[in-house]
């Protein structure tokens, strides 16, 4: 029982990793091995809490949404909730893959060197903005970022906690009940977005022109540009893009734990599990939301289990091992087309000789 | 058929300059190539035949001059652009992505909707391949190709972009005779339809063979244009190298020959369960040139790897005769029981050969023993190498310097310079922690001197050398460490007229050294003219080992599809 009533919170928590590892699969297999998807992860968050202040400030007065009723008004506000946080959080996360994408693919700063950069300067962004945000003070600030985007904030009352999404009613009226197995199915929609969204990038990645492209450019640049691809955009669109998506997973990791923030160390943590689950995915966005919920399931089961502190600590570890299980597995048997992009991590520059 | 070609110029360069760095790559190069020719560029390494066509396809940008297609100003900034013109480039490293199926490599970039189209590319390819006589399987994954197809590949997928202006760089050097063959119809058929074709090389043969005209550079300069009907392979030469050059190779006669290396009942087994090599006997002798000939992929490179412990579990084995020294007695730092202990083990003897035994000898009686007699010290060691790993046969004398296709693959790293690449070989030695710099500095100014390595200075990352010096810098370091058995795998590949000869000169000289000398060659001609005894390789067998100076290139071509007899020709008649 103890597991059956983990999963709504395991499946919460593999929301995390899927985005996170969607969004780097796609730049990884456009080449660019970005490390800096735990700092991307937390530039995600700021967007996603600036998203949820504007949402509160400005809309939520007007059209509050209630957990009784819901009507067309509740229905718009509730869809400008999720359209604001998705909004800025994609935006802050596609901001860190400009910079990762101007760096590595512009200036031919080495990647490994340049993500790293990001993961730190992220968690610093993330920790200042967040405690900003979040304290006193914070209020305005946010009015000051308000106003540069052209909204007026009034002075709305809030819960002492209101920055955040735990004010309004998430659930998409699926079926809530007691039943845990039930309860699996009343997820904020951003879950079920998010599944629909690993499938979307399967195909694309797999079934359209778009998609060969970015692999041959992620296989090796040479021959994708003798092609006459444009190895520059498409390393750029698929690095923003997927930056871009693995903010919404920062945005979602406040969803989950319901508002509360403790800084950005579990973010970070969640990050680099995510670089992870790419290679234990094979970077297949498909087997990457079964992988998603393993991870999160051996991730979070010790905290439903009564075992001792080391047994937990023990079992958070598995996945690692399990990643690394897979890359001694893949690497002895695979064949070439479960390896990593021929040119992952390595700069394409047209005229080098 | 000349006459039609005159008049329609297809391209026409005009004073392309193009720099990188401080090396100028191409100086105003002036030239026209005509509609339906099929046109030979030809120059030594770095002369800048591939500069000039990467250039048209797009790859570089000239700085300075102007191209015309069909008489018309253009401006290649990009691969698409040179698509628009309507001109494919075949690189000489398959610009091809290995996990891709044949036909998704074909429809890769292609901008046109209705083009990218699996299904009408897929006919469409089929016309292609029955117009110009291809045969491809078009959902193979390109790592499951030879390199033969991957080649059929590479100029279906300009044929299908509609080229009418098709560039081949170096399209013959990794195939077999027979390949060649197959190559060479395919683009007489292109010809007769109206495309220009423009093939870099430096095979002469091939040259007069296949082409029309032949422009040649030297340099980075543009020399001249002639009709092949109308000119010789020396003229050509002489054209490409600026003096006359004297193509013989002094071969020394053998001597104080020693039976080094015995590979015995040598038997590979790759991963598939194939044998690779199968069966192998041979022996290498000091003082003489083993070459090894055999078509491509034969087991030479598998043979040699396994002899330098690279390719370990065989079955067999290889037997290494070590000469350690073969001097009279001298007994400076040797201490009595040492030298009573090596006389058991048979190390002294007289100079008939009967061993000598000091045992119940006195110290001063063995002094005066060997005062008076002439006593020979000889303490040859016997080595398996099965059982020793390459870093040990490395130390005890056996050399292996493989020339890989890309030649960066093997041996050097690219981003390091020369010095570093060096100390590669010899960084273990010395004491102390840090390494030390001087004696490989002084071997890379040796190399670069002796073997005349263009490098602006011996601190230059080797990727940034052009090919033929890179291959210097690898072939030399092995030779420095005079080696007593010496293995050089396609020492001379891509190289130009000049450098091979000096490899050819330094590979005898290691000979007359007393090295045994293995060498791995593509061209029957060397083989024989080098050599003393050629191994000839056929199918992971020996076909036969023959005498270089009494055998023919048709008896070695024979041995070398001795196992295919149903193939209708052999190696050696297409290599004449």
């Amino acid at each position: 029982m103890a597991v059956l009533s983990s999963l709504p919170g395991v499946i919460t928590l593999s929301v995390v990793f899927l985005f996170g590892c969607i969004g780097e699969t796609i730049s990884e297999k456009a080449g660019n091995l970005n490390l800096g998807i735990p700092g991307i992860m937390c530039f995600g968050v700021v967007g996603g809490t600036l998203g949820s202040l504007i949402y509160m400030r400005l809309i939520y007065p007007v059209m509050p949404v209630t957990a009784n009723a819901f009507g067309l008004v509740e229905f718009i506000s509730y869809a400008l909730l999720i359209l604001l946080g998705i909004v800025f959080s994609f935006a802050f996360g596609a901001i860190g893959g400009l910079i990762y994408s101007f760096l590595t693919t512009t200036l031919k700063a080495n990647q490994n060197v340049t993500g790293l950069a990001i993961t730190t300067f992220g968690a610093g962004i993330g920790d200042f903005f967040m405690s900003l945000l979040r304290s006193g003070d914070g209020f305005d600030l946010c009015e000051r970022v308000g106003k540069i985007y052209g909204f007026h904030l009034t002075n709305a009352t809030l819960s002492d906690k209101g920055l955040i999404y735990d004010d309004a009613n998430w659930h998409m009226g699926f079926i809530s009940s007691n039943n845990p197995v039930a309860n699996i199915f009343s997820q904020p929609s951003l879950v079920y977005i998010c599944f629909i969204l690993a499938i979307v990038v399967f195909i694309v990645l797999n079934k359209t022109r778009i998609g060969l492209s970015l692999r041959a450019v992620g296989e090796n640049p040479a021959t994708a540009d003798a092609a006459g691809i444009n190895t520059d955009k498409y390393r750029y669109l698929a690095t923003i893009v997927g930056c871009g998506i693995a903010g919404i997973g920062g945005l979602f990791y406040l969803i989950k734990s319901q508002g509360s923030w403790d800084g950005t160390y579990e973010l970070q943590s969640y990050g680099w599990m995510t670089l992870a689950l790419v290679i234990f995915t094979i970077w297949n966005p498909l087997i990457a939301i079964a992988g998603s919920i393993l991870f999160a399931f051996l991730y979070s089961i010790p905290s439903y289990l009564n075992v001792d502190m080391v047994t937990g600590m023990f079992l958070t570890l598995t996945p690692y091992i399990v990643t690394v299980v897979v890359l001694i597995f893949t690497s002895i048997f695979g064949k070439k087309n479960v390896l990593p992009p021929g040119s992952l991590g390595v700069n394409y520059f047209r005229e080098e000789r | 058929m000349e006459n039609i070609v005159q008049q329609d110029i297809s391209i026409r360069f005009e004073n392309i300059t193009k720099t990188f760095g401080s090396v100028i790559a191409n100086e105003k190069i002036t030239f026209d190539v005509y509609r339906g020719e099929i046109l030979s560029l030809l120059g030594e390494n770095g002369s800048g035949k591939t500069t000039l066509m990467n250039m048209l396809s797009g790859i570089y940008f000239p700085d300075e001059g102007q191209i015309y297609i069909n008489g018309k100003k253009v401006t290649i900034a990009s691969p698409m652009d040179a698509f628009k013109h309507k001109i494919g480039m075949v690189h000489q490293h398959f610009k091809l992505i290995d996990v891709f199926t044949c036909l998704e490599n074909i429809v890769l970039g292609i901008a046109d909707k209705e083009k990218a189209n699996k299904n009408n590319a897929r006919k469409a390819i089929k016309e292609l391949c029955d117009r110009y006589g291809f045969e491809i399987n078009l959902d193979k994954k390109v790592y499951d190709l030879s390199v033969s197809e991957k080649q059929t590949l590479e100029i279906l997928k300009t044929l299908y972009r509609e080229a009418e202006i098709l560039i081949l760089d170096e399209p013959t050097a990794v195939l077999t005779p027979i390949e060649i063959r197959k190559l060479f119809s395919v683009l007489s058929n292109m010809r007769k339809d109206g495309k220009t074709i423009i093939i870099i090389t430096h095979k002469l043969n091939e040259v007069m063979e296949i082409s029309d005209r032949v422009a040649v550079l030297r340099k980075g300069q543009y020399i001249d244009t002639v009709k092949t009907s109308q000119t010789s392979e020396a003229q050509l030469t002489e054209m490409m190298v600026g003096k006359k050059i004297v193509l013989d190779i002094g071969r020394t006669e053998p001597k104080n020959m020693e039976d080094r290396l015995f590979v015995e009942h040598l038997t590979l087994t790759d991963k598939d369960g194939t044998k690779v090599l199968d069966d192998v006997n041979f022996i290498a002798r000091s003082g003489e040139i083993l070459g090894i000939a055999g078509i491509a992929g034969s087991g030479q490179r598998e043979l040699l790897e396994a002899i330098a412990g690279v390719k370990p579990g065989y079955k067999g084995d290889v037997i290494f005769n070590r000469p350690k020294k073969n001097l009279p007695v001298s007994f400076f730092h040797k201490t009595y029981r040492e030298v009573v202990n090596m006389a058991k083990k048979g190390a002294f003897h007289y100079e008939n050969g009967t061993p000598v035994d000091f045992t119940g000898m006195s110290s001063k009686k063995i002094k005066e023993l060997v005062n008076a007699e002439k006593i020979i010290f000889n303490e040859n060691e016997i080595y398996n190498l099965r059982n020793l790993n390459p870093r040990t046969i490395r130390e005890l004398g056996v050399r292996l310097s493989f020339v890989p296709e890309d030649r960066l693959g093997m041996g050097l790293v690219g981003n390091m310079d020369l010095v570093d690449n060096m100390m590669l070989r010899s960084y273990r030695k010395g004491k102390g922690i840090a390494v030390n710099r001087k004696k490989p500095e002084a071997l890379a100014e040796e190399i670069v001197h002796e073997l005349d390595v263009v490098t602006p200075n011996l601190h230059t990352p080797v990727r940034k050398l052009s090919g033929g010096n890179v291959q210097k810098v690898l072939v030399g370091r092995e030779i420095s460490s005079s080696p007593k058995v010496l293995m050089a795998a396609y020492p001379v590949r891509g190289l130009d007229i000049n450098s091979s000869y000096l490899i050819y000169n330094l590979l005898d000289k290691e000979k007359q050294d007393g090295s045994a000398v293995i060498f791995v060659g593509e061209d029957l001609d060397v083989l024989l003219a080098l050599c003393d005894r050629i191994l000839v390789m056929c199918e992971g067998k020996v076909s036969g080992i023959v005498d270089a100076r009494t055998t023919t290139k048709e008896e070695v071509g024979l041995l070398m599809t001795k196992k295919n007899e149903d193939e209708e020709e052999t190696g050696g008649e297409s290599n004449d």
